[in-house]
């Protein structure tokens, strides 16, 4: 398990190595030249000379190449034009709302696409199953934005339900200590103020993950739909186990390795979505201040946050392998 | 945005028939399968209503996209709506709501297949090579293969919207730019597939009948392999086409979209409508329906397809 782990984390480098090139090419290649396209509006011969010397885009593109390789070994990913703040410091302030976002998300798509998955393919061919299946083509074919916008429009427009903006009240003077707004209300015993960020969830998690849902809804129903042709699970229901045993220990238990690879993958699709989600409800994540400075066209941050996302994404995937791993003692040995 | 879709399978219809006999091509057979498939038939209908909207816009509607003549009508607060002269009332700036709609099918159509032809065609160049290297054999081959592989392992490391962005912002806000950032960022989907189904077909029985015939490696693999691998591609470039419509109206949503206001675009149609969503819903939900139905059309052709081209991927 440690060296299948050691391996996959060795094959991340050359990719992350490439990645970096590639990011590093991209700076480069952005209309004009670097230091101007940097600086936007603002480009004075002042700063444009400022920023050459500070980025050294003066010197040979190897040794750029170099010192940019190793600032980001020393975690240094460059910083705002707009703010100046480190690339850094920004990610790890906001990182903590997008994941709060992405797991009440995750949360979501897995215990409602699970259930509906199976009962999908326990009723093959009659109305619920394609009542189920026609849903979840509807819900991967809606785009993030759109879907956002619509539960904007009826939950808090129409019926004024749920907050639609930001990540809690600020009039709740509440206290920050993780940075995860439902998890730091709990932990300061401030019920009111976990309460009040559960709500402002409820709404941007849906959007962001009705497509995960749809997902898993489909891949669950095709895994146990194959389970279920079997030959042990007809040995399991013949020997008169109950219904309940069979389904948990017999076809789910079984079933589960493929969606479980599948949600892995959602992980780089909960990025994308962040972006367009978080800035329909005002969330504040890496996602809005993505989607922010891709307005702004504040290069430094999105090749720093590009890259940062990468590594997130590649260590999530190396995670859900390795889970993988665990679950399926096939996977281990070969 | 581009996520593989699982099968799924609609109503039970379609076993393996007489058609399968001996004699009937794969895509012949597949065909035939299509026809007699509600869900191939419906996706059908709305790919096929689409793409006629999206030809003959001009006949449909008396106005031009983004004429803004009648600003004058619309107020802070208020958007007119449907009216003799205009079928669904006007949009925020003035213009003929119908008219941006159909006009808006044009770009999506457009936008859509040109950018998953990009995407198809630098994505099965790359397959080939890689698939065709290793089928051909040899160190040269695997080294070319792991090369190839590598460069599409570094695109899949970053999240399909956000590669998108990042190469639209390069190519600055134009048609050609939008198209080309979301071809590319389908590349490595079709590259990974063709390769796939390359390595799998190179391990079948007529390729090993082909050796022994002594026929020359390289035309095994362009004659036999490459042709019976292609199904999947073909498959995965329908379902593309949804997603790449998808994705055009994200960019448009991020900013990075088509600039110029007298073309017709559903996403930017979206963007615009937010801010007069309590006084005319209308101008947000008809767009965002528009591109729903579109993606939904080519993905249950595309679905469809796959389970006519491979009667046994269905449950």
């Amino acid at each position: 398990m440690l060296r299948f782990a050691l391996r996959r984390l060795a094959l991340l480098v050359p990719v992350l190595l490439g990645l970096s090139v590639l990011l590093f090419v991209w700076v480069r290649a952005l209309p004009g030249e670097p230091a101007r396209s940097l600086l936007g509006q603002r480009a004075t011969p002042e700063g444009i000379a400022r920023v050459n010397e500070v980025y050294g885009f003066n010197d040979p593109l190897l040794q750029q190449y170099g010192s940019y390789v190793w600032a980001l070994l020393r975690g240094d990913f460059g910083s705002s034009i707009k703010t100046g703040q480190p690339v850094l410091e920004s990610f790890i302030e906001k990182f903590p709302g997008t994941v709060e976002l992405g797991v009440a998300a995750l949360l979501f798509a897995v215990v409602l696409g699970i259930p509906l998955g199976y009962y999908a393919a326990r009723h093959q061919g009659r109305l619920l199953d394609t009542t189920i299946v026609s849903g979840s083509l509807i819900g991967v074919v809606t785009p993030v934005f759109f879907l956002a916008i619509l539960l904007k429009l009826v939950f808090a427009n129409w019926l004024d339900l749920l907050p639609t903006s930001q990540r809690q009240d600020p009039r709740i003077d509440a206290t920050h200590i993780t940075n995860f707004y439902v998890l730091d209300g709990l932990l300061t015993r401030e019920w009111d103020a976990a309460l009040d960020a559960l709500t402002h969830l409820v709404l941007p998690a849906v959007a962001l993950g009705t497509i995960p849902l749809a997902i898993i809804v489909r891949i669950t129903r095709a895994a146990v739909a194959d389970v279920l042709n079997e030959d042990y699970v007809r040995t399991a229901e013949s020997k008169g186990l109950s219904r309940m045993l069979v389904s948990r220990r017999h076809i789910l238990r079984n079933a589960m390795l493929p969606v479980m690879t599948t949600i892995g993958l959602q992980a780089g699709l909960l990025f994308s979505g962040a972006v367009l989600t978080e800035s329909v409800f005002a969330w504040n994540g890496i996602g809005r201040f993505l989607f922010d400075s891709i307005g702004q066209r504040d290069y430094p941050v999105l090749q720093g946050y590009i890259l940062l996302i990468a590594i997130i994404y590649a260590l999530i995937n190396l995670t859900v392998d390795m889970a993988y791993g665990v679950v399926d003692p096939r996977v281990r040995v070969s | 945005m581009s996520a593989p879709l699982p099968p799924a399978g609609g109503s039970p219809d379609v076993l393996v028939t007489a058609d399968d006999a001996p004699g009937v091509s794969l895509w012949r057979a597949a065909g035939s399968r299509l026809r007699r498939n509600p869900t191939a038939i419906v996706g059908a209908v709305i790919v096929l209503a689409f793409v006629v909207v999206a030809l003959v816009a001009p006949l449909l509607t008396p106005y031009q996209p983004g004429s803004a003549e009648w600003s004058g009508d619309v107020t802070p607060t208020s958007v007119p709506g449907p009216s003799d002269d205009h079928l669904l009332g006007l949009d925020r700036f003035g213009s003929d709501l119908f008219t941006q709609l159909v006009y808006g099918a044009r770009q999506s159509l457009v936008y859509g297949v040109v950018a998953t032809a990009i995407g198809l065609a630098f994505g099965a160049a790359l397959g080939i090579v890689s698939g065709g290297a290793i089928a051909v054999g040899g160190r040269p081959g695997v080294w070319i293969d792991n090369v190839v592989m590598r460069v599409v392992d570094i695109m899949l490391s970053v999240p399909s919207l956000l590669l998108a962005v990042s190469i639209a912002a390069v190519l600055g806000q134009n048609s050609y730019a939008i198209m080309i950032a979301i071809g590319a960022a389908q590349v490595p989907i079709f590259a990974r597939l063709l390769r796939g189904s390359m390595l799998a077909q190179g391990r079948s029985d007529y390729v090993l009948a082909a050796e022994a015939l002594g026929i020359r490696k390289r035309k095994i693999v362009m004659s036999h392999v490459l042709p019976n691998s292609i199904g999947p591609t073909v498959v995965q470039a329908t379902l593309n086409l949804a997603t790449a419509i998808i994705e055009v109206a994200a960019l448009s949503f991020l900013g990075l979209g088509q600039p110029d206001p007298a073309v017709a675009e559903w996403g930017r149609m979206l963007v615009a409508a937010q801010d007069r969503f309590e006084a005319a819903p209308q101008l947000a939900l008809l767009p965002g329906a528009a591109i729903a139905i579109t993606a939904l059309g080519f993905t249950l052709f595309g679905e469809a397809l796959r389970e006519a081209l491979d009667p046994r991927s269905r449950r």
